[in-house]
Parts: C-alpha cells; sequence; structure tokens
C-alpha cells in the first residue's frame, strides 16, 4: 500500500493544485514543490527498506482489477527498478525547483510535471501487462503536453513527433501482449496478464518468440532511442523546456532500456540471445553516430541530445552483453547517464536562460564571467566523458568489461564511443568556455544563483559518489542482476545443451556460483 | 413456398420496449399540440419514456425468449443494445434542448422522430428475421432522413437530408435485393432456418446465396458508413444539426452493427471463408479511408465524420471475429463510444453561437486557456476515442483486438493498431489548437446547463470504463 501511496502522490498533488487559484504563484510553486519532495523522502523510505540480498519482488501488493480478464492492480520494486524509481522522484523535484522560474501558466505546468511523475513511477513498478501498458502511454500525455506548450518554436512539431512515434511502437507492443495473455491462457489455463507468472510460464515456439520479441523491441528501441529510431530525440530535446530535457533524458529513456531488462530478456531469453547480434551492432552504431553526429552540432541542447543517443547505445550493449557486468553497468549507466545528461540540460538551460540562445558560436570566454558555472560544468562534462573518479567512468568501465567476455571488436568498436565522447565535449567545452570573451552579451552575464546552484549541486554529489564509492547503488541490484543473468545467460541456449527442466537448472546453480565468484573479484578489483 | 402463418401467440412483454416507446412518441406528438412553444414539458416526457423504455427492456425473463414466430428475440445483445439506444437517444434529446432554443428549431416532432428513430434500433437489434431486421432499418432510416434536414433554412441541412435520402434509398435498395436472394436460395427469412440450412445443406457455394450476402454486405455497410459505403457520411454529418450528427454517429450504427452481426456472426458463421475476405477489406479500407481523411478536415464536424467511419472499420472486427468475446467486445465499444462521441459533440455545440457555430478546428484556438475545463474535457473524449489508456476507448479496444486475436487475425489486429497510430495525429490536431495556439478571438460560451449535464456524464462514463471497467465488462459477457 506503502508503494502505491508513493506512486500516486504527485498526482494527488496535481489534483490539488487544481483548486489553486491562479493568481497565487507562489503557493502554487511551493506546493508542487512540496509534493514532489515529500514524495522523494518518501521513496528514500523505499529504499532504505529495501532487501538488498533478494531478487524478488518487494513492497508488493496484488488486487484484483478487472476481474472478468483476470487483470490485476499488481505492484511491486525490485533491484531492476528500485534505483529508477528513486532517481524519478529526485529528478521530479529537481525539475519542480529547476522550473521556479517559468513565466506561463505555471499552475497548468506544475500539474503536468507532477501527472508525468506518477505517469512515470507506475511503469516502474507495474506487475501486470495490462497495468504496465496503461502507465506506459498514460506518460505521453503530460510530456507531450509539456514539450508542446512550454516547449521552443518547433514545439508542436517535436511534441506530436514524439507523441505519434512512441504511440507506433507501444500499440504493437500491445498486440504482442495481447498474444501472450492468450498463449498464457491456453497453455496453464489461466487468465491473467501478471508478468512474474508470465516470467515463469512463457513457452512460445522459437519462431514465435521473435515475433514477439520484436514487437516488444520496437516499442523499447524507440524509446530508448536506438540507432535507426532516434530522429525524435533531437526535436523533442531541443523544443522542451530545461525540465521537459532533464525528464526525458533521465527518466522518460530509461523506461525502454528497464523494458528490456523486465520484458525481452526475462520473457524470451533465446531471442534474446539470438539477436545479440544485432543489437549489439545497433548500438555500436549509435555509440559512434551519436557522437559523431553531436560532434558537429551548433546547437548546445542539440549536442546533448545526441550525445544521449551515443550513452544509451553503452547501456543497450551492457544489457545485452547478457552477462553480470554487462548488466551491471547498463543498470549503474542509466543512473549516471539521468545525472550527468540531466545535470547538463539543467546547465545550458541556465545560460539559456540569460541569453535565450543555445548557440555554441554565440558564447565564448564564459569562464571569465561565470566561474562557478564554468567548474560545475566542467565536472559535469568529464563525468559524462567517463573520468576515473567520476560516475561515468564505473559504468561504461562495467558495461565495456562485460562486452568484451562476448566479443573483443564489440568492446573495441564501443570504446572509440569514449574517445569520441571526449573529442566532442571537451571540444564544445573549449568553444563555450575558454577562447575569449568577446560577445559583449555575454559581458553582462550574471553568475549562477542559488537557486540553480540547488538544482546542480546534489546531482555533483552524486557524480563523485557513485564515481568513487558506488557499492550502495550496485549492491541494490546485485541479487536481481544475479538472478536476470541466470535466465538468459548465453550459457542456456549454447548448441548442443538440453533445454529441458533438468539441464536449465543444472546450469541455474553453476551460474550462480559464478556469479558469486563474479562478485568477489569485482569487490577486489574495486579495492 | 410457405405460407406465412400467422403468429400462434402474440408475445406483448418481449416487445414491451417497443410499445412503451412508440406509445411515448405519439404521446409526444399529441402534447406537442397544447405545449405551445416552451419545449421542456415534451423534453421531459420524452426522457421518461426513456427511461422506462431501458427498464421494460428487462421485463422478460428468461432470456433468450423468442416472440413473432421466432422473429424477434429478447436476449442479451438485444437487451443490452437496447439500453445503450435510449441512453444515447436521451443523451441526444438534453443536447438538443439548449441546441434548438439557440437554433430556434421549434417543432415537437423532432422529439417524436428521435424515439421513433429509437423504436426502429431497437427493432432492428432484436429482429431474427430479415423482414423485421428490413423495418427496423427502415424506421430509423426514415426518421433519420428528417432529422438530417431539420434545419430547414440552412441550405447545408437541406442538402444533408436530401443527399442521405438519396442515397439511402439506393442502399435500401441493394438490402432488400440482398435479402431477396437469400430468401431465394435458403426458402426462408428466417436467421435460424437459414442458419440451418446453410449447416445442413452446405450451401457454401451456392452462387446465388453468395450474390444475396454481397448484397447484404453493402446495403448494411451504408448504414454503419463503411468504405467504400461510406460517401454520404462527411456531409451528412457536417450538414445536420449537431446534436443530429451526434446521434447519428452512435445509435443507429449501433443497430446497424448489431445486425451486422446477428446476420453474419450469428447465423452464417459457416459462410464464413466466403465473406471473410470481403468484410475484412472493407474494415482494412475503412480505418485507413477514415483516418487518412480525417487528417485533411479542418471542420472538425467532418473530422469526426471520418473518424466515425473508421471506428465502423474497428467494429467490424468484431462481425469478423464472429465469437460470443467478440459481440460482447462489441457491446462494450458501442457503449464506450456513446460516452466519448456525446460528450466531444456536447463541448462542440457549446462552442457555438447563434449564427456562428465555430466549426473548424481553428476556433478552437487557445481553448485550453479561457476554459480549461472544457478544454481537459474535449482532450479526454479525443484522446478516448483514439485509444489512450486509462480512457474507456482504450479498454473498447483493447476488448474488440483481443476477440481477433483470440480467433486468430492477428494481420487484421496489426492494421488496426497502426490505424489507432494514425488516428492519434488528428485526434491531437485539436489538442495542439486548445492548448499550443494563442487564442483567435474572444470566445462566447454559454454554459447551456443540459448541454453540461451531457458532457458530464461523458466525461465519468469515459473515465469510469476507463480505470474501473470490470463491472460493465462482467455485464457485457454473453453467457
Amino acid at each position: 500500500m506503502f508503494l502505491t501511496f508513493v506512486t500516486f502522490l504527485p498526482i494527488f498533488g496535481a489534483f490539488f493544485l487544481a483548486f489553486l487559484p491562479k493568481e497565487n504563484e507562489g503557493a502554487i510553486k511551493q506546493t508542487a514543490l512540496a509534493v514532489a519532495a515529500a514524495d522523494f523522502l518518501l521513496s528514500l523510505l523505499l529504499w532504505t527498506n529495501f532487501d538488498d540480498s533478494s531478487h524478488r519482488m518487494q513492497f508488493e501488493y496484488n488486487i484484483s482489477w478487472i476481474e472478468s480478464w483476470g487483470i490485476n492492480y499488481h505492484i511491486g520494486i525490485d533491484g531492476i527498478s528500485l534505483l529508477l524509481y528513486v532517481m524519478t522522484t529526485f529528478l521530479t523535484m529537481i525539475c519542480v525547483i529547476a522550473s521556479w522560474d517559468v513565466k506561463k501558466h505555471i499552475r497548468e505546468y506544475m500539474m503536468a510535471m507532477l501527472a508525468l511523475s506518477t505517469g512515470m513511477l507506475g511503469v516502474f513498478i507495474s506487475l501486470d501487462l495490462f497495468m504496465f501498458y496503461v502507465f506506459w502511454e498514460f506518460q505521453l500525455v503530460p510530456m507531450y503536453i509539456i514539450v508542446g506548450v512550454w516547449g521552443g518554436p518547433r514545439r508542436v512539431y517535436a511534441a506530436v513527433k514524439f507523441f505519434i512515434y512512441t504511440a507506433v511502437g507501444s500499440l504493437l507492443m500491445l498486440v504482442a501482449i495481447i498474444w501472450i495473455y492468450f498463449h498464457i491462457k491456453e497453455t496453464t489455463g489461466v487468465a491473467t496478464a501478471d508478468i512474474l507468472f508470465i516470467t515463469d510460464h512463457l513457452s512460445a515456439p522459437l519462431d514465435i518468440q521473435k515475433w514477439l520479441w520484436l514487437a516488444f523491441f520496437l516499442a523499447f528501441a524507440i524509446k530508448v532511442p536506438m540507432f535507426p529510431f532516434h530522429t525524435w530525440l533531437p526535436d523533442a530535446h531541443v523544443e522542451a523546456p530545461t525540465a521537459g530535457s532533464v525528464i526525458l533524458a533521465g527518466v522518460l529513456l530509461k523506461m525502454g532500456t528497464y523494458g528490456f531488462l523486465r520484458f525481452n530478456l526475462p520473457f524470451f531469453p533465446q531471442a534474446s540471445y539470438d539477436f545479440m547480434p544485432f543489437i549489439a551492432w545497433l548500438s555500436i552504431i549509435g555509440i559512434v553516430y551519436g557522437a559523431l553526429v553531436s560532434m558537429v552540432q551548433e546547437d548546445l541542447k542539440k549536442l546533448v541530445a545526441y550525445s544521449s543517443v551515443s550513452h544509451l547505445g553503452f547501456v543497450m550493449l551492457g544489457i545485452f552483453a547478457l552477462n553480470e557486468y554487462g548488466i551491471q553497468g547498463a543498470l549503474i549507466q542509466n543512473i549516471n547517464h539521468g545525472i550527468s545528461t540531466g545535470a547538463l540540460f539543467l546547465l545550458v538551460g541556465v545560460i539559456y536562460d540569460r541569453r535565450h540562445t543555445r548557440l555554441i558560436k554565440e558564447f565564448g570566454g564564459l569562464s571569465k564571467q561565470m566561474p562557478i558555472y564554468a567548474v560545475c560544468f566542467m565536472i559535469v562534462a568529464l563525468s559524462s566523458i567517463g573520468l576515473p573518479g567520476m560516475n561515468g567512468f564505473v559504468g561504461e568501465f562495467l558495461v565495456l568489461l562485460g562486452i568484451f567476455q562476448v566479443n573483443g571488436l564489440w568492446a573495441a568498436c564501443a570504446t572509440s564511443g569514449v574517445i569520441l565522447a571526449a573529442c566532442y565535449i571537451l571540444w564544445m567545452f573549449q568553444r563555450v568556455m575558454f577562447l575569449e570573451l568577446k560577445n559583449p552579451e555575454n559581458m553582462k552575464l550574471k553568475d549562477m544563483n542559488v537557486r540553480e546552484l540547488i538544482t546542480i549541486v546534489p546531482l555533483l554529489i552524486l557524480i563523485f559518489w557513485i564515481g568513487l564509492y558506488p557499492k550502495p547503488f550496485m549492491k541494490t541490484f546485485d541479487a536481481s542482476v544475479n538472478h536476470l543473468v541466470s535466465r538468459v545467460s548465453p550459457d542456456n541456449f549454447r548448441p548442443k545443451q538440453d533445454h529441458g527442466a533438468g539441464g536449465h537448472h543444472a546450469s541455474l546453480i553453476t551460474k550462480r556460483e559464478l556469479a558469486k565468484l563474479n562478485q568477489k573479484l569485482k569487490k577486489t578489483s574495486h579495492n | 413456398m410457405e405460407p406465412i402463418l400467422a403468429p400462434k401467440s402474440i408475445d406483448l412483454i418481449a416487445l414491451a420496449p417497443v410499445l412503451v416507446l412508440s406509445v411515448f412518441a405519439m404521446g409526444v406528438l399529441v402534447l406537442d399540440l397544447w405545449a405551445g412553444k416552451n419545449k421542456t414539458l415534451i423534453m421531459f416526457v420524452s426522457l421518461v419514456g426513456l427511461l422506462m423504455t431501458a427498464i421494460s427492456a428487462f421485463a422478460k425473463n428468461p432470456i433468450p425468449a423468442f416472440a413473432f414466430t421466432d422473429s424477434y428475440i429478447v436476449d442479451h445483445l438485444s437487451i443490452f443494445f437496447t439500453c445503450i439506444f435510449t441512453l444515447s437517444s436521451a443523451m441526444a434529446i438534453l443536447l438538443s434542448s439548449d441546441y434548438n432554443e439557440r437554433e430556434e428549431i421549434k417543432v415537437g416532432e423532432y422529439y417524436a422522430l428521435i424515439l421513433l428513430c429509437t423504436v426502429g434500433m431497437i427493432v432492428l437489434a432484436s429482429s431474427t428475421d430479415m423482414i423485421m431486421i428490413f423495418l427496423g432499418i427502415e424506421i430509423v432510416s426514415i426518421c433519420l432522413y428528417v432529422l438530417a434536414g431539420f434545419k430547414r433554412d440552412d441550405p447545408v441541412s437541406n442538402e444533408a437530408a436530401l443527399k442521405y435520402f438519396l442515397l439511402g434509398a439506393f442502399a435500401t435498395g441493394f438490402l432488400l435485393y440482398g435479402m431477396t436472394l437469400v430468401y431465394g436460395s435458403t426458402g426462408s427469412t428466417n436467421l435460424f432456418k437459414i442458419a440451418e440450412f446453410v449447416k445442413t445443406q452446405g450451401a457454401q457455394s451456392n452462387p446465388l446465396l453468395l450474390m444475396g450476402i454481397v448484397l447484404l454486405i453493402i446495403g448494411l455497410g451504408f448504414k454503419v458508413a463503411a468504405v467504400p459505403f461510406h460517401m454520404w457520411a462527411p456531409d451528412v454529418y457536417q450538414g445536420s444539426p449537431t446534436p443530429v450528427t451526434a446521434f447519428m454517429s452512435v445509435g443507429p450504427k449501433a443497430a446497424a452493427f448489431a445486425a451486422f452481426f446477428r446476420v453474419f456472426a450469428e447465423t452464417i458463421p459457416e459462410m464464413a471463408p466466403a465473406w471473410e475476405m470481403l468484410l475484412c477489406s472493407v474494415a482494412v479500407l475503412s480505418m485507413f479511408v477514415g483516418n487518412l481523411g480525417a487528417i485533411m478536415q479542418t471542420n472538425i464536424k467532418r473530422m469526426l465524420a471520418f473518424s466515425s467511419i473508421s471506428h465502423a472499420g474497428y467494429l467490424l472486427i468484431a462481425v469478423i471475429a464472429k465469437s460470443s468475446l467478440a459481440g460482447s467486445g462489441l457491446l462494450f465499444y458501442m457503449l464506450t463510444y456513446t460516452f466519448t462521441t456525446f460528450g466531444a459533440f456536447g463541448i462542440i455545440i457549446l462552442l457555438g453561437r447563434k449564427g456562428q457555430e465555430n466549426l473548424e478546428i481553428e476556433n478552437y484556438s487557445g481553448l485550453a486557456y479561457k476554459h480549461p475545463i472544457l478544454a481537459i474535457s474535449m482532450t479526454v473524449f479525443l484522446l478516448s476515442l483514439g485509444g489512450l489508456p486509462p480512457f474507456a476507448g482504450f479498454v473498447a479496444k483493447f476488448y474488440l483486438f483481443s476477440a481477433a486475436m483470440e480467433e486468430g487475425f492477428v494481420a487484421l489486429v496489426i492494421i488496426a493498431v497502426l490505424n489507432s497510430a494514425i488516428s492519434f495525429y488528428y485526434y491531437l490536431k485539436v489538442v495542439v489548437f486548445m492548448y499550443m495556439k494563442e487564442p483567435a478571438g474572444e470566445f462566447q460560451i454559454s454554459l447551456a446547463p443540459m448541454t453540461l449535464f451531457v458532457i458530464i456524464i461523458g466525461i465519468i462514463g469515459t473515465i469510469d470504463l476507463g480505470i474501473f471497467p470490470d463491472s460493465i465488462i462482467a455485464l457485457t459477457n454473453i453467457p
């Protein structure tokens, strides 16, 4: 019940805001912040009560929703969703603060933001396919409104594109969901859309598995976004208001990677293994392409947007390494990307608020005018590159480690992304911060104010925290990742192996032992 | 050829809803003589009549019950449809009350016609005989021809009525010819006897019967405005008085689908190989033409006309799937469609005023900042029509698509969901205007209470059926 409360608190806050008088902007903002902060603190309470040692769902709540169809309101959190959940509430709070100066229709803005928060939280805790789909689609609306109403000049185009793109992918997923629902009903006699039940009982023939896999893949790949499906992202990011971009990069994209971990891998392990090279190459193309395109961008926000494509390529590569390092790396990189890219968008927002332009060539020499800003920007930029000691390094290192165990060539290609990232980020940093302070407009710029610092500093702390001591974060998902890997590990599907129950269990045990060994290895390597 | 026997017993209880409503319709006609210019009393009587009809629909027990030598049936489907019809007619009457006052339509027959049309719909949904189906369709159509032209001094309305009448009469010809052929080849107009004949005689390849079925598809396809028999819909929808448009796109369409379902899914499922492909292509064409056509529209009523064509496409999936689950899906879909459509048309009516109906989508610019509640309601209705959770439209689509999926129509479902994605484009277009454009002029909206009431019912229905659909789903389940 507690989890339900935390999840739905923001949307009740949004309803409450609707009754506040429009003119009283202070009260509106304070209420929104209070709701978001309370939600964040409550979600921290979830974290402290979370049992790291178990891969099972926790804080579960299961009640019949649509009884005639066997659809339940079933929620719960495991290691894979916990951090994403907390990050969602955290970024929502940051975004409310970051939107303090929104001029237009502030009440509606805050309402949309809070409603969006509930939509996203719902996605991460749903343990029923029907319910998951409801939340997955529902969060489109507030995000669409945020981009479309408070966005830049081409906001309508970007918003509609965002909506339609995501809708196409997810509707095909709906077809797959319905198929699975009937298949489960046929094979087990139980009419249910329960994700845990389906994970345990789904046994479709391989060729159908592949089609289903593709349907889910399309929905999530558009969301992530993976290489050929990424074109909505730069538009949405560039047009969205600052806080919209932060949420988009920080949470919405993670819904895609989360989907792969929650559905594609456990539902269709064999198909996932078969599609592994395909995904790996798409991810590598994404990494390199995203980086190269970033390099030539003139708009700061577009640069960060394309860098997201590149970073998310790493996450996908980690997931489809299908081993422990890879998935751990992917999960931590999920968080890292949310923090670093979120911070980058916030920082871009800071100068955009002052200058109303994001073109790199308009700036130069800002470090002299805004020293605190420059320092913050540098830390974030370096974390985005993956400098050791900062969060990006931990994630990318683990991902590369994981993928290297699978295929050295892939690892080599992916590593080039790290180098390219250094190129585009540092080059951009140089052009914006250093050089001469020529433009008279820039000479009047004021450094960051307290409110902006409040939004950035927590992110900076996290950057170093994860970079130097990732254990508190890593240990939340260790058990879940072990469990997941034991299900999807390629060892289960290598040729000439018995796919029957006996063989499966045998490999499961050895796999667990291997996982423990790996963990020990990692501990020593970290110390 | 056997002589038509007189019915052995006349079961008036089975016919109760039809009788009650007919009496009330006549009563309204007579009452109009004394009522003078104030039509509130007439409206009230009509609403009471509809309520009584809905109650009397449950009079017959146990179901299914047959009456009039098996040409009339009271079963789950017909009772549920009767409830939908009365609900939609009641909402149409509520919408009309303010609208008619504004547009100075001061004729009492208006309400009588809506009631009589509802009688026709009930007959249509309860008939198990070709003759009864024809009777139902004619009652419905003739009332609608008149209703479409009710704004006598408006040339667009006249055009709508004339167009609807000419094309409708033409389509009726097809329908009747189809029935004749089916009768000729099976020897009966009774659906059960036809079913029996098809089952035992294996008449699948009888060319006369096949021809008859094709003609039936044309005739019924016209009534539900499926492509390629949809040409009348946009003009008629645009030209008719707005409450009539709303009425027309829900009740009569639902009734025609009931007949469609009875004839194709319940009577001749054995002949599916013959008609399945044909209906599939009609469904797919309806979805594509409806959705792509709607994208081009600048007039919101026209846009909703095209959208209703595409919804006819989705609903045909229920007929194609044939199962009882599909029948339940059809019921649920029609119910949600009633709530959302009337809600949306209610807002369209509110936005207009005398002499300036504000039907262009542009007129919705910036509505969200002048009347946020109206804008958010319209958004809910449109997104529900598109099938976005957590609104009723989504559950309805899920229901229909599941039914089709269970019967193995995967390709059809995929086409349908892709069409849903297309449909978001034009539904969002209205949202874009409401939220993302600056107001072009002043809105002069007088919040007419009855219209608001309809919108509130629509909102409650749309959200409730979306979030807590269980009780209604349980009701729709055909045992």
